[in-house]
């Protein structure tokens, strides 16, 4: 089971229990619909953006644990940057999942969304961590049509 | 390859003893793995199934010792090709009780055996205004062939309902069967489910209106005997891959009747008599339906399978899995926080199930960690996940090499997924 708990860590299983942000946000000037549907996950990302500013997130979905727990830390970590800062954000852990890079140094400046690290070793989950982060990514460009991470 | 002689019905043993299940499991080589470190659990066999050595070897000695293309050659190798393709038409008409080895198609499996009646049945017979009729727990192969029917020709399809346990409900079959109805579509045993239709009733009430009748039998005919004749449905379709046989090949039954009446799936070699540019005359049955150069080797190897579970015996399979499945039910029910999806009254080989608060995706990982091979998703049957409500299912499905002892593995992977997301 040490595989599996390595990607169950406890900070997974309470996201996935007691998902942060999870609401539909009434003043969202972005939105997206996501749905990956090979499992049937779907989720729903609402952004409130001030400029370049991402004022406030939420979301609301049906999901696996690894793909709530990961969009519930994601709208943690892009509370309050900037557009540009989120993508980044995005593309750190993006590599993080799929790239044999140096994971220590980029666990470091990852804070909690380390802890998704684990799906590293399970490839066919990887779209279940990415769902939320390619909605927000459809959120931002205001793509009202749903991405799917097929 | 196992010589199994056992009077079945008269001993009910809790554990099937009578069933030589460890003699049947040293067949299948795949069987040894191990996955993750653990001995392999494989209980995904209504997604596809485990090859026995038999069809291992009868593949490796068509392509060792006469392999050749088909009806093409007067050389000896042709001659042995030919003759080891048309044996394994026969093994599979004698298998499901055919009339005649013309009515036995080889097509690449299930989904193209339907698409293939689509074309040829929507084509010569469906127009406007019509109505198909399907149920509500089919395979998307047997919903999606009929959407397009019914996009090109502005017939419609109709869809009959299914109970809280996954049963199909005769009464509202009855009621859609009309003046308009032109054919009708069903699953024999359900993927998703593991309800097993009254499909002879299904196929009488048709037939008493004169409207033909096409099974989906991808999951029925690994798991119990098929009689098409006694059935008297008109079309019936399934996988090799499904009956411990090859991928890529599988097999359309069609009346005689029925088949000469359609135009041609696909245009090629080995379907004509004689091509010229002004005319071609498309040869006789069954070799209309099959254009180009066949799946030869496939067809061989599921004659192989064949003859390998005729060995044991379909009724004495269908009876071991029987037990299997009640056995896997019961422990499934000591688990409070597990729910089965599909309770009906006649089912085989098929547990669908989901966790409270847990989804089958994360149940699907930690399991597969334990070395146990399930199913999780939504099996291809949307419709079914949206009449339950539920996003996908975890799935065991068993297969006559599986045993007691991997159902007990499998309840004890159940618990620690549990315990796990406690
Ligand atoms: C009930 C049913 N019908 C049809 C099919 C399609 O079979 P294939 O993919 O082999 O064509 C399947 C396979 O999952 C099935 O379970």
């Amino acid at each position: 089971m040490s595989e599996v708990r390595e990607l169950y860590q406890e900070i997974i299983l309470d996201h996935n229990k007691k998902p942060r942000n999870y609401q539909v946000l009434d003043d969202a000037n972005h939105k997206a619909d996501g749905h990956n549907p090979l499992c049937g996950d779907r989720v729903t990302i609402y952004v409130r953006l001030n400029g370049e500013k991402i004022e406030n997130i939420a979301f609301q979905g049906k999901g696996c644990a690894i793909s709530t727990a990961s969009a519930s830390l994601m709208t943690e970590a892009v509370k309050g940057k900037t557009v540009e800062e989120a993508r980044q954000a995005f593309e750190r852990f993006h590599d993080l999942l799929t790239k044999d890079t140096d994971l220590l140094s980029q666990l470091s400046e990852m804070g909690k969304l380390a802890a998704l690290a684990g799906v590293r070793d399970f490839p066919m989950r990887v779209k279940c961590a990415t769902l939320a982060w390619h909605t927000l990514n459809a959120a931002l460009d205001n793509e009202e049509i749903p991405v799917s991470t097929e | 390859m196992v010589a199994f002689a056992g009077v079945l019905h008269e001993r009910d043993d809790v554990r099937a003893d009578y069933f030589p299940v460890n003699t049947i499991r040293e067949d299948f080589p795949i069987l040894r793995q191990t996955v993750h470190g653990k001995p392999l659990v494989y209980l995904d066999n209504a997604a596809t199934t485990q090859k026995p050595q038999a069809v291992i070897d009868t593949i490796t000695q068509a392509y060792t010792h006469y392999y050749a293309n088909i009806h093409r050659g007067v050389h000896w190798l042709s001659q042995q090709s030919t003759d080891a393709y048309e044996n394994a038409r026969t093994t599979v008409q004698r298998f499901i009780h055919a009339g005649d080895s013309r009515e036995i198609i080889f097509v690449r499996g299930a989904t193209e055996g339907i698409n293939l009646i689509a074309h040829g049945f929507g084509k010569k017979f469906i127009n406007e205004g019509d109505e198909i009729i399907i149920s509500a727990m089919e395979h998307h192969s047997n919903i999606v062939p009929w959407q397009m029917v019914c996009e090109e020709t502005g017939a419609k399809l109709r869809v009959v309902p299914i109970n809280d346990e996954g049963e199909f409900l005769f009464d509202e079959y009855e009621k859609l069967i009309g003046s308009r109805t032109k054919l009708v579509a069903v699953v024999q045993l359900s993927n998703a489910l593991g309800t097993v239709n009254p499909i002879k009733k299904i196929i009488e009430a048709a037939h008493s209106r004169d409207i033909p009748v096409l099974v989906d039998g991808a999951q029925a005919v690994p798991h119990m005997p098929v009689d098409v004749r006694e059935l008297d449905c008109d079309f019936y379709v399934f996988s090799g891959h499904k009956l411990y046989g090859p991928s890529g090949i599988g097999i359309l039954y069609g009346k005689s009747k029925w088949l000469e009446s359609l135009p041609p799936y696909q245009g090629g070699g080995d379907m004509i008599l004689s091509v010229s540019f002004e005319k071609t005359l498309y040869n006789t049955l069954p070799y209309k339906f099959e254009a180009g150069t066949p799946n030869i080797v496939g067809a061989i190897g599921l004659g192989a399978a064949i003859d390998y579970v005729s060995a044991i015996g379909m009724e004495e399979i269908a009876y071991y899995e029987r037990e299997l499945l009640e056995y896997a039910t019961a422990r499934a029910l000591e688990i409070p926080q597990l729910r089965i999806i599909g309770t009906a009254k006649e089912k085989s080989g098929v547990l669908s199930f989901i966790l409270e608060d847990i989804h089958p995706h994360d149940i699907g990982t930690i399991l597969d960690q334990e070395g146990i091979a399930i199913r999780t998703g939504h099996h291809c049957a949307q419709p079914v996940m949206d009449r339950f409500d539920i996003p996908a299912t975890a799935r065991a499905s068993f297969a006559f090499y599986n045993t007691h002892d991997e159902i007990d593995v499998l309840m004890d992977g159940i618990r620690k997924v549990i315990d796990l997301f406690k």
